[in-house]
């Protein structure tokens, strides 16, 4: 402040003696200093912070706090109390079947979020986050299973995985008729043609003839004599309006010559029996269960 | 930075007396404009204690709004069974509010919202009616305060005294009197806080369980926390927190016009100022005896004779103490009153008119209270006992299925309002030949029970048919849901959308 008291003459207050843009000058409203006190309080109180918390980085590390706090350890301490919790509902879905707990609404309730969450994590890369699928990867909410769509055999498919190479593995394998040269290209889109005319698609009806023939020799063992495919050999029924890898000629064709055999992993081992049952219900809850 | 000695700033060696019979009081104005530095060391206060109308309607407005504080969660409403009997409860852990025979669900906080802007409004048609009425009368830092400092007179005497204890050495009797001072607003602080936690929790129960020590710990700790901030704010702090913390003396300026009645000092009656004698003539003078006694009652510390001013809460206690000294000299009452800018202005008597109570203004805050009451009232009334709402299963949009129909997933929440079990009828129109399947129902059962009180959700598929999807014109095709109630027959109606992959 200058030497001077200056005191503004409209208002006959004293101003700060600060001059803006020539005569622009600021009234004296002065700050009651116990304010003033409140802020270095405060800055004192910060001080506590630094010693009794985790504060200031340092080349190797951070300067830890008296107290030892760290988020990471409040993280494990949240995760036990959340698992004791739930050790209840872990419980009783161990002991109960199924069906048992499908009775239970707030087990059920349990299932079905944990399930959700479950299945972001570890089912969602291939299968979608919505379970919708992808080309090769089934869509989980339809009425359409490959290797069965009972809870069961939804539970052992993720146990057990799908050509995971686990002992209990699902097995199958579709031949590669083309690459082996098992059938010629004509024979191949002949039965393509076949296999369209199940499920309704017409076409030229003497390719189809001819393709009935051929698929009557080579196919019949796995997808069934009328094509409704057998849930022992994973092998999918081709009178539906489903394709895992797409519906039209080519594919069929494509599919025919180069064979398939999609592989999931076996989940035994990676998840908990318990996860692994929560997974089942979730996935047979999605609206296709059977 | 202007050095002040506390003590020289409020004792004048000779006191003298403004009138026969009115005595000169020894006191300055601590927020008076001459006193600014940077940072302005505190001035103690010590209100004089005010006798009048005003201060009597101030005592009546206390007793009411404590009174209603301090009962308000013992009144008891009966609902039914199951349901609390508080009146007034704000019940956070179940997520209702309850206000007599008004309950909102977290879905209806908007209510909340509704009360707040008429607040809001409420307090801009007051203050551009009659300035800060609410600062003055009903604030409860005004409230508080001032019974705070009707404790501190109780144990240490009116102004003089208390100025004399304070500058006393520590004798025991000074000792016990403030401490008695500060354990009574210890007192008054756990009380307040102590009646908080009423609001929040069945008031005989939460009793019982501060009796026993059985409260929630967070009970306690909100306890705590009010009894010190009532004894800090109203104790210690008073009228700085109306000065420094609170914004709405920053506001309340915007809301003032012309012929806003504020308390305000008649300077064209008062003016020229100065102690009068006995039969010294009033002509060519002013009214004002210069006493002071409206400085010394002033509980903001200011002086209102240098007109409007930021620190005036307009409590009105100046009003009284003039009218006082009025009387004593023999002048008219008035001197300072409630009065307009407008007239304040006026040239001469003639030209001062009766304030306009109705103008753009009041009629504007008016009208929009009123409209925001309507639009709350008729939500009030339409509100339905029972509400449902539909969520759309977003991934995926839609799914095929084996017979090449195509199927929708949905989330339908039914929210039962009602406090008995109530029985509802699920449906789907909008495509013929659409069927429905209620998740945990058997196969085509259609009816669902709710119980009193809860939101239930169901999964709810709903699937199209190959034939009747290949007639679908579009991706999206409007669908409703309707739950009819079993008993009455009523129908809640949802509108939503069945996707399907389109042509």
């Amino acid at each position: 402040m200058a030497g001077h008291k200056e005191v503004d003459a409209v208002t006959g207050v004293e101003t700060t003696g600060h001059v803006w843009d020539g005569d622009l000058k600021e009234l004296n409203k002065p700050l009651p200093k116990w304010w003033l006190y409140v802020l270095y309080a405060t800055i004192v109180w910060s001080i506590g912070y630094w010693v009794v918390y985790p504060a200031w980085p340092l080349v190797d590390g951070y300067t830890r706090g008296m107290i030892g706090y760290s988020q990471r350890n409040e993280v494990t301490k949240d995760i036990v109390a959340a698992k004791e919790a739930q050790a209840k509902f872990v419980a009783a879905i161990a002991e109960r079947t199924p069906a048992e707990i499908e009775k239970d609404s707030d087990l059920m309730e349990f299932v079905l979020r944990g399930g959700a969450t479950q299945f972001g994590n570890n089912c969602a890369p291939c299968h979608g986050r919505g379970a919708q699928g992808f080309k090769g990867y089934p869509n989980l909410n339809d009425d359409d299973w490959l290797w069965g769509g009972s809870i069961e055999a939804i539970e052992q498919t993720i146990r057990n995985g799908i050509r995971s190479g686990h002992a209990d593995s699902h097995e199958s394998a579709m031949p590669r008729f083309g690459i082996d040269q098992i059938l010629t290209p004509a024979q191949i889109s002949d039965t393509a043609a076949f296999v369209l005319s199940l499920s309704g698609t017409s076409g030229d009806a003497a390719a189809i003839e001819r393709g009935k023939v051929v698929f009557e020799e080579q196919c019949v063992a796995c997808h069934g004599p009328e094509g409704k495919g057998t849930v022992e050999m994973g092998a999918p029924n081709l009178t539906d309006g489903i394709w895992l890898y797409g519906g039209q000629k080519a594919d069929i064709e494509e599919t025919i010559r180069t064979g398939r055999g999609g592989v999931m992993p076996a989940w035994a081992g990676k998840l908990d029996p318990v996860t692994i049952k929560m997974l089942a219900i979730y996935v047979h809850a999605l609206g296709g269960g059977q | 930075m202007t050095q002040m000695d506390p003590v020289s700033t409020f004792i004048h060696e000779e006191p003298s007396e403004a009138a026969p019979g009115v005595q000169r009081i020894d006191v300055d104005a601590v927020s008076s404009k001459e006193r600014r530095s940077y940072y302005a060391s505190r001035q103690r206060i010590y209100p004089k204690r005010a006798r009048g109308t005003f201060r009597t309607i101030k005592w009546v407005v206390m007793a009411v709004t404590l009174g209603i504080y301090y009962l308000l969660p013992w009144i008891r409403w009966h609902r039914g069974p199951g349901l609390p009997d508080q009146a007034f409860l704000l019940d956070f852990a179940n997520q209702r509010l309850f206000f007599g025979p008004i309950e909102i669900w977290p879905q209806e906080l908007y209510f909340i919202t509704g009360i707040l802007i008429i607040s809001a409004l409420g307090l801009f048609l007051v203050t551009s009616l009659a300035g800060r009425m609410w600062c003055g009368y009903t604030c409860p830092q005004t409230v508080w305060t001032d019974l705070m400092i009707a404790v501190e007179r109780f144990w240490q005497g009116d102004r003089n005294a208390r100025i004399r204890l304070d500058q006393s050495p520590w004798t025991f009797d000074k000792i016990w009197k403030k401490t008695a001072t500060h354990i009574s607003w210890l007192l008054i602080g756990v009380a307040t806080g102590g009646v908080l936690v009423f609001y929040f929790r069945d008031a005989p129960t939460l009793a019982r369980e501060l009796m026993t020590g059985e409260a929630p710990i967070v009970a306690y700790v909100f306890m705590g926390i009010f009894a010190i901030s009532t004894y800090l704010l109203g104790g210690i702090a008073r009228e700085q927190v109306c000065i420094y913390m609170c914004p709405w003396p920053r506001i309340q300026a915007a809301m003032f016009d012309q012929d806003s009645l504020l308390v305000s000092y008649r300077d064209y009656r008062g003016e020229p100022r100065g102690p009068h004698k006995k039969g010294q003539s009033w002509l060519n003078r002013g009214d004002c005896v210069d006493c002071k006694a409206c400085v010394a009652v002033c509980p903001m510390g200011i002086d209102i004779r240098d007109g409007a001013q930021l620190e005036c809460i307009q409590c009105a206690l100046c009003i009284d103490a003039c009218d006082d000294i009025m009387g004593k000299v023999g002048r008219p009452r008035g001197l300072i009153a409630y009065e307009s800018f407008h007239n304040m202005e006026a040239p001469s008597e003639a030209d001062r008119k009766p304030v306009r109570f109705v103008r753009p203004r009041t009629v504007l805050y008016s009208v929009l209270i009123a409209l925001v009451l309507g639009i709350m009232g008729w939500a009030w009334v339409m509100r339905a006992p029972v509400e449902i709402s539909v969520i759309e299963d977003r991934n995926p949009l839609f799914v095929k299925l084996s017979d090449g129909g195509i199927r929708n997933g949905y989330t339908l929440k039914i929210l039962n309002k009602t406090h008995v079990e109530q029985r509802f009828s699920v449906r789907v129109e909008g495509i013929a030949g659409a069927e429905m399947a209620i998740v945990g129902q058997t196969h085509g059962e259609r009816d669902v029970t709710v119980a009193a009180d809860v939101v239930r959700a169901l999964k709810i598929y709903v699937s199209v048919p190959r034939d009747v999807e290949a007639e679908l014109s579009a991706s999206s095709t409007p669908v409703r849901f309707v739950v009819t109630d079993a008993t009455t027959g009523e129908e809640v109606i949802r509108d939503t959308a069945f996707r399907s992959p389109g042509r």
